[in-house]
């Protein structure tokens, strides 16, 4: 029995993908677990594991186009089976066929006769476009969706066992992380000028997440200047004893993290009748992979020094240039930094990352003159921070609060172990 | 304790108020000199004569209203209609005077009455004469409404309906007035408004009332053998309705299948399903399930009349749905 | 004649009666008027010109033992009875003050104290209850009377058969009277009613039953006084067809286009006030100045109850849940 391959979300946001490459040629046999196609979603390149048996009989979105989950990319069934009905109803549906390779097993039948204008309009009317349109929800049970939240964990990484696979109670219960897996393949952007440029999957999650963000959190900004000084020394002497370099945003990550834990006020998310304080500090930090921004996350930041920190951030970075996250590894940040410092930027704001409740804007460490406590000028590293918040979770006061504590911390690394 | 019919259980909660309180009587068809269309009344003519226990013409809007005027009176009449197929003839006197006598005189007049008589499904007995009704009653703020089930239940409901001040219909079963079951020696109350929990369970709960009870309670012995602890509600009162115990419960067990042998549309069954959605909303692993009658007039016959009615494997089926064993 | 028959009585009675009537007729005039200005709203029924019926009722029966029940023209009962013109314009006006604390409204007016039990706005609902209440006087052996007004539209309803047939198989002491203003609403009798005298029909249940001129008060008490002692007596019901007419409309809305002017003008002429007042000034009872006087003092207790209802306050939000449970 043919039926459709279907256009599936890889990643939670994903609503969107666009084949890179078929791993699978009409013709050829599919196992439940093979990696059919490799798909560009919102953030990454995925795998798309087939979850059905059979065939490959019809590749019906070609590498390079897109489709919206829920849409028609192929079709499998028994070797030698009919396909003409089932890509009419797809092409009555207004979903683009590609032409059929030449297999010598399919063939369109001669007495085939293209649906009329009539039906096709009927198909259209009829279930399709419901069933398309209810593939972008995450089906869960109020309680699952619950559990889910309270446990941190994203819903769209669980697989559902209720009907239609959602994902109920005992599914949220028995869920553990497994290690990701996911090929990595880097994706060449386009070049030339004067161009009308598409609107990626990852560019559109970017621009629907921070208009949302800025829209519905009041931001209000603080602004400090910081001498680092202090931090630079550190950050030379450990290098000294080290093979590998610890990177200055692990300093920052550090710091933060240790000024969070002494503000939890910070750390914390709007969640409409409740604010949630997180328990666990993780810090996501963003990265431009190249088509758009990402932010991997250092899980955890509250209780690892700065080598271990920079090493996960290393592997991070790595990884997103190769569009190769982890749905794990960018979403749910606790608190999230944005240092525009290495494009010679001196100062910016930046918008908040939901679920978090601010964002720390780092700018370029410059060399600036600073009166010291007995007044005389002398030329300091100076770095400009700006914290972005959202009004709903923190106020003014609890901003300035931590903020001060950032900066007495960086001017005096010693203030960490207060 | 003695193991009695309800029926049995009913007649000693009539004696006992009337022996209790002289204002109390009873009157209906039949419930005289022939003893009760369904033996209710059997005997009582005999202890408290014609004065008391009064046969009454085929007249329900009638002798319906006729109590109500002896209840805004000062007596604490039991009108006992044969069916409530038959009450249907008396609604207005029952929804437009004994409910709503309190409100329209700002507080001056209480009508304590019971209306009670047998109500729902019976068999092969075609449309008329059997259907669950109590979808129309309970709609109605004023009266307050009881369904019980077993014969400690209908003794308890029945002696505290007659002392209510308020107008109570007392919904009863044909099918049920022979079944048994313990009833202490000795005077009892059952409160109005408090629901029972027959049996506990975690894993889903089942809410119902009247006749179906024992249904409820078979298909949680079936649901036992499959692993699935079912926990039984029964709501004896349907108006006012013990919305904590129904909550206590599905936020115990997560899941919730509502059992009602009346029609689907505006029912004790949806309105109790759609309090538990909107109360226990974030509590829900599944959709609430209800288990109704078939949205149709009862046929006369057996098979087709079976298949309209709640049953066990019914019950069953949506169970397994709201568990996802299905 | 009329001279001779008015002389049996003392000028004190006559008076009472007098001053009932005038108030009644006041009080329904200022009430069209604040209907007008909108301060009464919903279903209005107004009186005038049927007050010798409730006025020569009301006069001849025992308030601390017998009962009245009536429609929802309500208000004359209402005054008739003793009720404080107050308290019956403040529920007009839905005020907290008003007798059902504004949730009765002029259909529903009630007053226990007076054993006055509504007020009922379903055509002929409040038969059977009246019979429910002359049951429960009897079973209590109080010796009370129902007395039971409804009107000529009331009487195709099946609850008055039933009532009818139930109070003479019971042997109930309720006065069924029908106030006969010739229209159901915009109907007249004789285009919906098999016989024009209804007084017939008690045949039909073997019981007594009379014509009585309801525009003459004093042949209205003298009637009642009889039928009342009788019904007290030998318990039993009967049916009075008491002949009046309305001025007005069905209620507020009904211009009364299906009657004449001419028709009206000859039951004016009837009118029962200027008919007692004829009487009275004829055997020296009265003086043109005392009427006028008299007529003065009930415009202005019908002014006062207006300024006391406005005055009043409007009942809180917070009892809309009340008065409907006990």
């Amino acid at each position: 029995m043919a039926e459709r391959i279907l256009m599936t979300a890889l990643s939670p946001t994903m609503e969107e993908g666009s084949i890179v490459s078929w791993k699978k040629s009409e013709g050829d046999a599919v196992a439940s677990g093979d990696i059919l196609c490799e798909v560009e979603t919102d953030k990454a390149t995925m795998d798309y594991e087939s979850t059905q048996e059979g065939v490959l009989l019809r590749i019906v979105l070609p590498e390079g186009r897109s489709a919206t989950v829920g849409q028609t990319i192929g079709i499998i069934g028994d070797q030698g089976e009919d396909v003409n009905g089932l890509l009419a109803e797809v092409e009555a549906e207004g979903e683009r066929v590609a032409p059929g390779a030449d297999t010598g097993e399919t063939s369109v039948s001669a007495g085939h006769e293209a649906p009329t204008p009539a039906a096709r309009s009927a198909e259209a009317d009829s279930g399709g476009r419901a069933e398309s349109g209810a593939a972008h929800i995450i089906k869960a049970s109020p309680l699952a969706r619950k559990l889910a939240q309270q446990k941190n964990i994203d819903l769209a990484s669980i697989k559902g066992s209720g009907p239609d696979g959602r994902i109920v109670k005992r599914d949220v219960e028995q869920f553990s992380p497994g290690p990701a897996t996911a090929a990595p393949t880097a994706v060449a952007g386009p070049a030339g000028q004067d161009r009308t440029i598409a609107v990626s999957g990852r560019r559109a999650v970017i621009a629907r997440r921070l208009s949302q963000s800025k829209f519905e959190a009041p931001h209000y900004y603080v602004r400090d200047s910081v001498n680092v000084e202090a931090v630079i020394a550190a950050r030379s002497m450990l290098n000294k004893q080290l093979p590998q370099k610890v990177g200055f945003n692990a300093f920052i990550i550090k710091f933060v993290a240790e000024a969070l834990k002494r503000h939890p006020g910070i750390n914390a998310s709007w969640q409409e009748n409740t604010i949630v304080q997180f328990g666990r500090i993780d810090i996501g930090l963003a990265v431009d992979a190249g088509n758009g921004l990402i932010t991997p996350i250092v899980r955890n930041c509250g209780n690892r020094g700065v080598v271990d920190i920079d090493a996960e951030l290393k592997r991070l970075i790595d990884k997103a240039q190769l569009n190769a996250l982890t749905p794990e590894e960018y979403t749910g940040a606790t608190f999230t930094i944005s240092n525009l410092g290495s494009f010679g930027v001196e100062e910016f704001t930046a918008i908040i990352n939901p679920p978090g409740a601010a964002i720390l804007a780092v700018g370029e460490t410059r060399p600036t003159p600073v009166a010291d406590h007995n007044g005389e000028l002398a030329v300091r590293p100076v770095m400009k921070i700006t914290l972005s918040s959202d009004h709903r979770v923190i106020d003014g006061a609890a901003a300035a609060g931590f903020m001060h504590e950032l900066k007495l911390m960086m001017e005096n690394p010693a203030r960490v172990l207060y | 304790m003695a193991d009695i019919a309800i029926r049995d259980a009913l007649r000693q909660a009539l004696e006992e108020e009337m022996n209790r309180d002289e204002r109390v009587f009873i009157m209906g068809e039949e419930v005289g000199e022939y003893n009760g269309a369904y033996k209710v009344t059997r005997g009582l003519l005999d202890t408290f004569g014609p004065r008391r226990v009064l046969d009454t013409p085929i007249a329900e809007l009638g002798f319906t209203g006729l109590g109500v005027g002896a209840a805004i009176a000062g007596l604490r009449p039991v009108v006992e209609w044969m069916t409530f197929n038959f009450a249907l003839l008396a609604l207005d006197q029952v929804i437009n005077n004994a409910a709503k006598m309190r409100h329209m005189s700002g507080g001056q007049l209480s009508c304590p009455i019971v209306f009670r008589g047998p109500n729902g499904p019976a068999e092969f007995l075609s449309s008329q004469h059997s259907q669950a009704l109590q979808s129309l009653l309970v709609h109605v703020p004023g009266l307050k409404v009881v369904a019980p089930a077993t014969p400690y239940d209908a003794k308890g409901l029945l002696k505290s309906a007659i002392r209510d001040d308020n107008p109570v219909v007392m919904l009863e079963s044909e099918m049920a007035y022979a079944w048994t079951g313990d009833v202490p020696e000795g005077e009892y109350l059952v409160p109005i408004g408090k629901a029972d929990v027959k049996r506990e369970g975690k894993d889903v709960t089942l809410i119902v009332h009247s006749k179906p009870l024992r249904l409820a309670l078979e298909a949680a012995e079936q649901l036992a053998a499959m692993d699935i602890d079912a926990e039984v509600v029964d709501l004896r009162s349907l108006r006012p309705l013990d919305e904590e115990t129904i909550y206590r419960s599905v936020r115990k067990t997560n899941r919730a299948v509502v059992i009602d042998e009346a029609w689907p549309m505006a029912s004790v069954g949806s309105h109790v399903a759609w309090l538990i959605s909107h109360n226990c909303f974030d509590e829900l692993d599944a959709q609430v399930e209800l288990v109704c009658s078939e949205d149709v007039p009862m046929p006369y016959n057996h098979t087709l009349e079976l298949a309209v009615q709640p049953s066990v494997e019914k019950v069953i089926r949506a169970v397994r749905k709201v568990c996802y064993t299905e | 004649m009329a001279g001779t028959k008015a002389k049996q009585y003392d000028k004190t009675f006559l008076l009472d009666l007098l001053t009932d009537m005038l108030k009644i007729r006041r009080f329904e005039e200022k009430a069209a008027q604040m209907y007008g200005l909108k301060k009464i709203g919903g279903f209005c029924h107004l009186y005038n010109g049927q007050e010798a019926v409730a006025v020569g009722s009301v006069a001849a029966v025992d308030l601390k033992r017998d009962h009245v029940l009536t429609s929802y023209r309500d208000h004359g009962h209402a005054l008739a009875v003793g009720m404080d013109p107050n308290v019956v314009m403040a529920e007009l006006f839905g005020k907290l003050t008003g007798c059902s604390r504004g949730k009765g409204g002029s259909m529903h007016l009630f007053d226990v104290e007076r054993n006055f039990l509504g007020g009922n706005g379903i055509v002929g609902a409040q038969i059977p209850i009246a019979t429910g209440v002359a049951f429960a006087s009897k079973y209590r052996g109080t010796g009370g009377v129902a007395l039971c007004f409804f009107g000529d539209g009331a009487i195709h309803q099946g609850a008055f058969h039933e009532s009818l047939n139930l109070a003479a198989v019971w042997g109930l002491p309720v006065i069924y009277l029908v106030e006969n203003n010739h229209f159901g609403m915009g109907t007249a009798v004789k285009r919906v009613s098999s016989v024009e005298d209804f007084s017939v029909k008690a045949a039909g249940y073997d019981i007594p039953g009379r014509a009585v001129n309801g525009m003459d008060v004093l042949t209205v008490y003298e009637e009642l006084s009889e039928v009342v002692e009788q019904a007290r007596t030998d318990s039993r019901p009967c049916l009075l067809d008491v002949k009046t007419y309305r001025y007005k409309g069905h209620s507020m809305s009904d211009p009364a286009k299906y009657r004449t002017r001419q028709e009206l003008e000859k039951y004016k002429e009837q009118d029962p006030i200027l008919l007692l007042k004829a009487r009275m000034l004829e055997n020296g009872h009265l003086t043109e100045q005392e009427f006028k006087k008299l007529d003065d003092e009930m415009k202005h207790v019908a002014q006062a109850a207006v300024e006391f209802a406005e005055q009043s306050a409007e009942p809180p939000l917070e009892s809309i849940y009340e008065d409907v449970y006990t």
